[in-house]
């Protein structure tokens, strides 16, 4: 006979009806937990090397180095820099509401987080699988997270706090609603909710809804950089007026869960435009048959090629451990080469293709679009907040409003009267264009008027 | 069982967080115990498999309604009302519906017993597939079977605003002249 307490924990594994639930419940949602995890444990790291990548490219805009001291080229800076935040004191204002103060982080962290378990990251590896509502689910559920900067910036009880709340509210509600109106369009043309079905609709239509409807993707565009707080919109952190906005009092492991919710948040985002847009985790050239093979082999290709470049500046390395380090980086690209590429050699893995290359796809796009998000950051000057206001109200909500019609009608005339498609895309977006464009003169008309009878009206949330 | 869990977590946060959202003193407090009674009520939807319903009370009553609330909350001064009296007649009102809410408790907690099957325990969720998604179904509905009352409701609501709108204009052109 075996142990006793063996004994009992056979018995309670195989009698107990809780575990035997239990069992059955990680039997059949293993896939799922394990994504969930991975995410949860990868979105951290991923933002911290985002942000390294941000400051090596702002570094090299300004004709600077940026971060060289840490590892290679600054490569273990975001290890360090997190280690330096998560050991610093953690201050809680003495005139503070200690519970809103320590729980609003919190709530900016986990809507974003949250609202990842909706987003397909290529065909195989999500969390939700075919939710009803997809799509809108991630953009509710990240829209909470801005309950957070509200409460963070009013629990603070500072000035410059209350401040970037109140204009990140304002801002938030503004440029959501141009967001939403700009992803109809796009919803209209795939004639679903469902992620999968989004992209599937593109991958039947053979083209990326980008070219079937271009001004709602800028619309998009830049409503999702005001959503994420990002220059030239960072009105509610802008540190030449608020020291840092709705974050100023925060310091520590808090800042940094902002920090992470705000990352994360982009990268939210970035994976809504990506579906609805950019074809999802289709490659390039989806429905062209002869590209099968050459593309397929491309991401493989494409990470052997990065490890080989490291290898090559390995040798320029000044200290051994960063040479060291070098080699680690060029042996971990060769490993995920390796498992790109063994799917093609073995044929009994040949079911693993489509997921990997999918997941390659999606993830390069998502990285594109942030790349993207960099460049403006870099290149335009903030923007003021009355002119913000003016962006968001009377230029992006109508020109998504009249896009959405103008989408319609080109859906219609190709569809029901059987026009050339191109074509109709053609005129429909001159239209938007067009009708846009008198918008804005009329306005800006009726402005001039106003402001020459009238003085220029004060703005309260400028600050 | 999961389901009777799940049930009861949900209307327990709802409860709770709705009795502390009255009893706050701090209007910020209040607020942010209404979201989690919202939150708490979107999850309810959801475990009826109402997720359109579900996510339409993510967006529209926590993400807009509240964020308003909040937007409101911050701006007004709201030191001055505290220290000043509060309604009287209210408590006796206050004693009469908790004493018609408790005899309601007992009532239906007398009646579970004589339910079939373990009473109050939920017996499993809607059914997953007889029904149809409910974002098509809530569509097919609103835009063919009722598609006039929905064009004057939309309209009702636009008048509303137009409404809303040259009232707030009104206002700062006489404080202006």
């Amino acid at each position: 006979m075996s142990h006793p307490v063996t004994q009992a924990l056979g018995c309670v594994l195989s009698i107990s009806p809780t575990m035997q639930a239990v069992v059955a419940f990680l039997k059949t949602w293993w896939v799922e937990l394990v994504c969930g995890v991975v995410i949860v444990a990868a979105v951290p790291l991923v933002a911290g090397y985002v942000v390294l990548v941000e400051r090596k490219l702002m570094a090299d805009m300004q004709a600077r180095l940026g971060p060289m001291r840490v590892g290679p080229h600054g490569l273990l800076q975001p290890i360090a820099d997190a280690v330096k935040l998560l050991i610093k004191e953690d201050i809680i204002p003495r005139d503070a509401d200690a519970f809103i103060f320590w729980f609003a982080p919190v709530i900016s962290m986990v809507a974003a987080l949250t609202s990842m378990g909706a987003i397909y990251f290529g065909p195989a590896f999500r969390v939700a699988q075919d939710i009803n509502i997809g799509i809108l689910f991630v953009i509710g559920v990240s829209s909470l997270g801005f309950l957070g900067i509200i409460l963070g910036g009013w629990a603070s009880n500072s000035h410059y706090s209350i401040m970037g709340a109140l204009r990140s509210t304002a801002q938030l509600v503004s440029y959501e609603t141009a967001g939403g109106l700009a992803i109809i369009s796009a919803l209209l043309l795939s004639g679903s909710l469902k992620i999968r079905a989004i992209v599937d609709a593109q991958s039947d239509q053979h083209v990326w809804f980008l070219f079937l409807a271009p001004v709602a993707f800028f619309t998009y565009l830049v409503a999702s950089i005001a959503e994420t707080n990002r220059a030239p919109f960072d009105l509610p952190e802008a540190e030449s007026e608020l020291v840092a906005g709705y974050m100023t009092e925060y310091s520590g492991f808090r800042w940094a869960l902002y920090f992470l919710g705000e990352y994360a948040n982009m990268i939210v985002v970035a994976s809504v435009a990506t579906t609805l847009f950019l074809g999802g985790w289709l490659r390039p050239f989806s429905n062209v048959r002869w590209l099968d093979i050459p593309m397929g082999v491309l991401p493989a290709l494409l990470i052997a090629a990065l490890g080989v470049y490291c290898i090559y500046r390995a040798g320029k390395q000044p200290v051994k451990v960063q040479l060291g380090f070098m080699w680690v980086v060029a042996l971990c690209c060769f490993g995920v080469a390796v498992i790109y590429l063994v799917p093609w050699l073995v044929a009994p893995l040949r079911f693993a293709i489509p997921g990997l290359n999918g997941a390659f796809w999606f993830l390069f796009k998502v990285a594109v679009y942030i790349y993207v998000f960099m460049w403006l950051r870099f290149t335009l000057p903030r923007y003021r907040f009355d002119q913000l206001m003016h962006l968001g109200w009377y230029i992006l909500i109508p020109l998504a409003i009249v896009n959405i019609f103008s989408v319609g009608i080109a859906m219609f005339l190709s569809l029901e009267l059987g026009w050339n498609r191109w074509l109709a895309v053609m005129l429909t977006t001159a239209f938007t264009l067009a009708v846009s464009l008198l918008l804005v003169r009329l306005h800006d008309k009726h402005a001039s008027a106003a402001s020459s009878t009238s003085a220029v009206p004060s703005d309260s949330y400028a600050g | 069982m999961l389901d009777s869990i799940f049930f009861y977590f949900f209307a327990g946060v709802a409860v709770l967080s709705a009795g502390l959202m009255v009893t706050r003193r701090n209007a910020l407090h209040s607020a942010v115990c209404l979201v989690a009674t919202l939150l708490a009520i979107a999850g309810i939807f959801l475990q009826l498999r109402a997720e359109f319903l579900f996510i339409t009370q993510i967006i529209l009553y926590v993400g807009g309604i509240m964020v308003l609330f909040i937007f409101v909350i911050m701006l007004v001064r709201l030191d001055a009302p505290i220290h000043q009296i509060r309604f009287r007649l209210q408590r006796f009102v206050a004693v009469l519906v908790i004493l018609a809410l408790a005899f309601e408790g007992v009532v239906i907690l007398l009646l579970a017993r004589k339910l079939p099957g373990e009473g109050l325990l939920i017996q499993g969720s809607a059914p997953a597939d007889k029904l149809p998604p409910n974002s098509e179904a809530l569509a097919k509905s609103l835009f063919s079977d009722y598609l006039l009352p929905f064009e004057i409701a939309s309209v009702l609501l636009l008048v509303a605003m137009v409404g809303a709108v040259v009232m707030a204009k009104s206002r700062k052109r006489t404080s202006e002249s």
